[in-house]
């Protein structure tokens, strides 16, 4: 095993493009785990500790540039304005420990269908923006996840951010563990409303090969939202919607069942935290929500 | 001993001294291991370190039951910074071992019996070289059919796990795939069944627990000059240990010497051999001293658990509350090897009744041989699985007597003078009404906090916690009761005895007193009252540990809440003996001085020879001078019978323990998450000798019934009787945010029998607490729940 | 490879690393300071738990190649670490005012503890002692660093704030209560001794 230690980004870029097996180490919280327990001996791995620029964010007009590196406990204290459902999702993520180092580049890189950033993304909208020596690229989210513990990113290439966009409305996120802290989801669950756009949108954790987004059920929502003149009115989701937007919810999840969970609680633990979440988010909206103590 | 002539390695444990002006037997007096665990000095078994030394590391088992067609090490032998690759050919003697038959091959040879089994073992001078030729080691198995359950151990076509068993329980067994079966019949059930007015039935399910203590099998051990080795190493048991090391190692047991090193906890984990026997062939291959240090995956494997449990219970009462008579079948799963399987199926046999009185009573506990991962020791040992059932059935009765479940339980409570199913008279203070009362009396903590708390409402103290699943909705409270009952010491006819070498003299003008045990300090505190004792005793403010090895007499195991009674017992007693030295010294000294030192009462106290009256007649400096006193003495408690195979009838027990909990939880009933808001504990201690240690010894044992309620469990493919969860990641145990505030009330109803009368207190609380939560989870749900752990499914009806 | 480091305040180099090796192993079997714990290596239980450049981490979870350069604290350190923030006002090096420039000056004095007596503490690793917050022991280095930094950060926490800051290290012994009381007591006796000044 080699241990690689790229100065500066164009260096990391240099080192990958020579060295496609190289594995990418950040936080080290997914990485290390798989070298202790025998899992995995790379080739070589690529240490992104010393550059700067993986550990700094942005705040912009539309998005928040967020480096790849960022740790979870930064997002949690400095982003809560403009990512709320990433910095919920932070907040879940493993403990203070793993919070301090792990950061999205991680999740991303990893792509497991668990990793806690992903719903949290996928609902508020993002781009990961990759390069290599030949350039770089922006993967929209959407198209990041090509299957388990895999994603779209080639060889040569590093994640370098996370451009995702700035909360025009609430959002929220919930993890399903089976313990109160510290505990690798069994499903989860995020939810952002975009009022700019008039649209929700979704984002599952675990509970399919891949994080998804329940299009249909989105689909089926913005339509509603739509049709009842609910984000002009303002007035309560009525509760058949909010059903049929759980029920759908469920429908988009295509779990497994695991030592962790059945596929039949995976689904109906979807349902119940979609339509919590409806509840949350548009009681915010309607400016008549509290948040409690802890969640951020 | 002076054979060994190599460097001491470091982290051997050396002398601890503390100083206390009123650190005697009832104080809460501070660890004297305290400053050097907070600062990181403390040795651990894993931070032993020595010169030169190499890496062992395991091969194991990838399958369940099979027979082992070829074993290839050629490639792993010739891997750079190898010295040595062993199999079962490499075996120089014994090739078994274990705690009660010697059933368990030191490295599988014929057959491997389940997932996990060391198979050949390598040492190199690194692990990850280690672990890189362990895995070039080729075996070749030709896999058998598993062994799961009570039905596949017992068909009659079965697969023997064990072929030609000759162990002293073989013949009495119905299959040859049952360890051991305990029945106990008392009156007659049948007749009294006709009395009852309702009758409740329950089948009940037990997981496999762990004791995931957190330091994990470990240790060095170092080949020494006189053909024999030096073991570093954490145990319960040094001496048992030893016992079984010596004959696999083709050694005399003096040539197998023994030092404690630091334990990381052990909660019954630690009773069985892990990693002794391996680093020492290793060690005495080499000739170099020889580190093993499991990680956490392979702990997972590296000892026994708690046992699994099938309860079948059926009990009756009568219109006005009085339980009529109880029948009952426990299913344990001893798993591939028997460890201490006989013993947790006599404990389960004897205990199944409960607290409580119950004159007709038929009773059957079994202990099976299957290919699931072994099970053998854990707190509460035998008896936490009855308590899950049996109070599952005293609620049962309650609701349908329409009774409030307290009361009734109140109404059937034992006490002093009650009669066990095994014959055996409850002889000392058996408070369980009074525990009850006590948890049932506290306020209960307020309801909807997150509604009425205003600003500081907190989405982490919600069903959930930090995962934001709930800010309120489907959370439902419910309150929940459960008392228990557990013995203490090693019953069933067992010589259960401590040693306790003692040493009085007098450094720079005072009194100082070495105790020197081998007992096991675990965690628990025992160091703390050995000094407390020797306190008491001998009127010294100075006390110096020594550390446990086996060049003291056995101390028996740290278990069985045990050590307190049992080694606390000892020194006490080698104490008294070394006064009786004392003061006929004294008396030759200055008997003619003063007529007082006739008295027979004579005591020391603040470093001198006093009369009961509290005048002092000399210093113990003076008496002793250059002098030192020495006692090394075993000491028993009183014996006890087996039980008869048949009727179960026998004084089998020591010491009965008892301890109540009242578990107050909110659950998210829609997503089946579980908070658990209070756990209330009260318990009978007989004499709290270190109050503080009381406490935290029933927090702690509270907190690992919590557990096993709500998260813990080892998950065992039942089609190929493999671990599917051996890691912290899938293992859970409770976190902070898990663990509710658990208000303690003790008593101190002193037992006549034991040294200050001392009730062992380790164990009692782990049964009551996990009945409890599952009590109030089922008050809050309305659902039967007869599975422990309960899983979020369970709550939810999606399993 | 060679990593070089510093580790309580004093330049440390191991050789013959291998690119395998966490900060743990390196702490433990190569520098002679094991008080860092492996109970899982994993990240799921704390034990392990050093300040990297002044931030809680598990020392598991840390390539060793990725310390070069940077500053470690270990639970060996500790006592010093909380005498010098004390000395400079309440803050320790780097974290919330030291220069940086002061912070490298600080070094660990060399403990005779065989015994353990006489041996000065901090505040925190004498509320676990006063409070009956240690058994085993395994998990208390971990916790203590952790603790520690909390205090750091927020000298009055609720008791849910000690619980989420704590929700990383995992105890077997205790069920957590003494825990829970050393950390209040460790902060009581803090904010009285701030009141004294």
């Amino acid at each position: 095993m080699d241990f690689l230690r790229p100065a500066s980004w164009e260096e990391a870029l240099a080192a990958k493009a020579e060295h496609p097996t190289a594995v990418p180490i950040s936080g080290g919280t997914d990485v290390m785990v798989e070298i202790n327990f025998d899992h995995r001996r790379p080739e070589y791995l690529l240490d992104l500790n010393r550059i700067e620029l993986l550990r700094e964010w942005e705040v912009g007009e539309e998005n928040v540039r967020l480096g790849a590196s960022v740790p979870y406990t930064q997002i949690m204290e400095n982003l809560r304005a403009e990512l709320p459902g990433l910095a919920l999702a932070s907040h879940t993520v493993a403990s203070p420990q793993i919070r301090n180092r792990g950061g999205v580049g991680g999740n991303l890189g990893t792509a497991s269908p668990a990793g806690d950033a992903h719903p949290a993304l996928l609902a508020a909208g993002a781009e990961v923006e990759v390069e290599s020596v030949r350039g770089s690229r922006f993967i929209p989210i959407d198209e990041f996840y090509t299957g388990v513990k895999r994603n779209a990113l080639q060889p040569d290439e590093l994640i370098k951010t996370v451009h995702i966009k700035k909360a025009d409305g609430p959002q929220q996120y919930s993890k399903v563990g089976t313990r109160n802290a510290m505990v690798i989801a069994v499903c989860a669950f995020g939810l952002a409303l975009h009022p700019e756009t008039r649209t929700v949108r979704t984002g599952i954790g675990s509970a399919a090969p891949t994080p998804i987004r329940a299009k249909e059920a989105e689909a089926f929502l913005n339509a509603a939202l739509e049709e009842g003149g609910f984000w002009d009115n303002g007035k309560i989701i009525t509760p058949a919607i909010a059903k049929q937007f759980a029920d759908l919810c469920s429908a988009a999840a295509n779990p497994i069942d695991d030592v962790r969970g059945t596929a039949k609680y995976r689904r109906h633990a979807v349902g119940i935290m979609a339509r919590r979440q409806l509840g949350w988010t548009w009681e915010q909206y309607r400016g008549t929500g509290r948040t409690l103590e802890g969640a951020a | 001993m002076a054979q060994n002539t190599r460097t001491v390695p470091v982290g051997t444990p050396t002398d601890v001294t503390q100083n206390h002006t009123q650190g005697g037997v009832g104080a809460s007096t501070l660890r004297p291991d305290g400053t050097l665990k907070v600062t990181g000095e403390f040795a651990y078994s894993s931070d032993m370190w020595h010169e030169d030394m190499l890496w062992g590391q395991v091969l194991r088992s990838t399958v369940a039951h099979a027979e082992i067609v070829s074993i290839d090490t050629s490639e792993a032998l010739t891997t750079d910074g190898v010295y040595a690759v062993l199999t079962h050919e490499d075996l120089p003697a014994a090739k078994n071992y274990g705690l009660e038959f010697r059933d368990t091959p030191v490295l599988a040879y014929g057959k491997v019996r389940h997932h996990g089994e060391p198979v050949a073992l390598v040492a190199a001078d690194h692990p990850e070289t280690a672990r890189r030729a362990a895995a070039k080691i080729k075996v070749e198995y030709r896999e058998l059919p598993v062994i799961t359950d009570e039905a596949s151990a017992t068909a009659p076509d079965a697969i023997l796990v064990h072929e030609n068993r000759d162990d002293h329980h073989a013949a009495h067994v119905p299959h040859p795939n049952i360890v051991h079966r305990q029945p106990i019949i008392r009156g007659d059930a049948d007749e009294a069944a006709k009395r009852a007015d309702v009758i409740v039935r329950g089948e009940y399910t037990f997981g496999m627990q762990d004791q995931a203590f957190l330091g994990p099998e470990s240790g060095l051990a170092v080949p020494a000059e006189d053909g024999g080795v030096d073991l570093y190493v954490a145990t319960q048991w040094l001496h048992a240990d030893r016992e079984q090391i010596a004959p696999c190692l083709g050694l005399p047991q003096d040539k197998v010497r023994m030092t404690m090193a630091g334990i990381g906890g052990a909660f019954g984990g630690r009773e069985d051999i892990s990693m002794q026997i391996l680093a020492s062939l290793l060690a005495l291959r080499t000739g170099k001293p020889v580190k093993m240090v499991y990680n956490r995956y392979e702990s997972f494997f590296g000892h026994v658990h708690r046992h699994p449990a099938k309860l079948y219970y059926e009990h009756g009462a009568t219109k006005d509350g009085k339980i009529t008579h109880m029948k009952c079948k426990i299913v344990l799963d001893g798993g591939a090897y028997a460890s201490s399987t006989v013993s947790v199926v006599g404990n389960a046999s004897s205990l199944s009744v409960g607290p409580y009185v119950i004159d007709d009573v038929e009773i059957e506990a079994i202990g099976l041989y299957t290919n699931n991962p072994p099970c053998g020791a854990m707190r509460g040992f035998g008896a936490v699985q009855a308590c899950f059932a049996y109070e599952a059935q005293m609620d049962k009765l309650a609701a349908k007597l329409g009774m409030d479940p307290v009361e009734f339980r109140q109404l059937n409570a034992m006490e002093q003078g009650t009669i066990m199913p095994t014959g055996q008279v409850v002889d000392s203070p058996a408070p369980v009404a009074e525990l009850l009362r006590r948890v049932k009396a506290r306020p209960m903590p307020p309801e909807r906090q997150w509604e009425t708390a205003g600003e500081s409402a907190d989405v982490r103290a919600l069903p959930g916690g930090l995962s934001n699943t709930s800010h309120g909705e489907g959370v439902v409270r419910g309150v929940g009761y459960a008392v228990g009952i557990k013995n203490v010491g090693f019953s069933e006819g067992f010589d259960d005895y401590s040693t306790a070498k003692i040493r009085l003299e007098v450094i720079n003008g005072e009194a100082v007193a070495t105790v020197h045990t081998a007992a096991a300090e675990v965690g628990q505190g025992g160091v703390t009252i050995h000094a407390q004792i020797a306190r008491t005793e001998l009127g010294v403010q100075q006390v110096t540990i020594h550390p446990a090895d086996t060049q003291v007499g056995s101390a028996g195991s740290t278990s069985a809440g045990r050590q307190t009674y049992m080694t606390g017992g000892a020194i006490k007693n080698s104490c008294e003996l070394v006064r009786e030295r004392v003061l006929e010294i004294g008396r030759r000294k200055f008997g003619s001085h003063h007529p007082a030192w006739a008295n027979a009462e004579l005591l020391l106290e603040g470093g001198k020879v006093v009369t009961d009256g509290g005048e002092a007649l000399a210093t113990i400096a003076d008496v002793l001078e250059d002098q030192a006193v020495e006692v090394e003495e075993e000491w028993r408690h009183r014996p006890t019978q087996a039980f008869d195979r048949v009727t179960g009838q026998g004084d089998g027990h020591v010491q009965y323990a008892f301890a109540a909990h009242r578990a107050v939880v909110e659950v998210d009933t829609e997503l089946g998450l579980v908070k658990v808001i209070e756990l209330a504990c009260a318990q009978d201690v007989g004499k709290a000798v270190n109050p503080l240690s009381v406490i935290g010894q029933i927090q702690g044992g509270t907190t690992q019934g919590l557990g096993v309620a709500v998260m813990e469990e080892i998950i065992v493919d039942p089609k190929t009787a493999k671990v599917r969860n051996p890691s912290f990641t899938d293992y859970l145990i409770p976190t902070i945010l898990d663990t509710p505030t658990i208000p303690v009330d003790y008593l101190e109803l002193a037992d006549p029998h034991a040294p200050y009368g001392v009730r062992g207190i380790g164990e009692a609380p782990t049964l009551s607490s996990t009945p409890a939560v599952l009590a109030a989870i089922r008050a809050a749900t309305g659902l039967e729940l007869n599975k422990t752990p309960v899983r979020p499914e369970a709550l939810t009806g999606t399993l | 490879m060679r990593v070089n480091f510093t580790v309580n305040g004093r330049p440390q180099e191991a050789d013959d690393v291998w690119e395998g090796e966490s900060l743990l192993y390196v702490l433990r079997e190569r520098l002679g300071l094991p008080g860092s714990k492996n109970a899982c290596e994993q990240g799921e239980c704390g034990s392990c738990t050093v300040r990297l450049d002044g931030v809680p981490v598990c020392s598991c979870l840390v390539a060793a190649g990725q310390v070069e350069g940077r500053e470690v604290v270990t639970v060996e350190g500790l006592a010093e670490y909380a005498k010098e923030r004390e000395a400079h006002g309440g803050c320790a090096s780097g974290a919330c005012g030291t220069s940086v420039d002061q912070a490298k000056k600080w070094e660990a004095k060399p403990q005779d503890s065989q015994t353990g007596e006489g041996v000065e503490l901090s505040p925190i690793q004498q509320a676990f002692i006063d409070a009956g917050a240690v058994q085993c022991g395994f998990c208390t280095p971990g916790l203590l660093v952790a603790a520690d930094e909390m205090l750091e950060r927020n000298p009055s926490p609720t008791d849910a704030d000690i619980r989420e800051a704590l929700s990383g290290n995992l105890c077997r012994c205790t069920g957590y209560e003494k825990i829970l009381d050393a950390v209040r007591l460790a902060a009581a006796r803090q904010e009285r001794q701030g009141e004294a000044v």
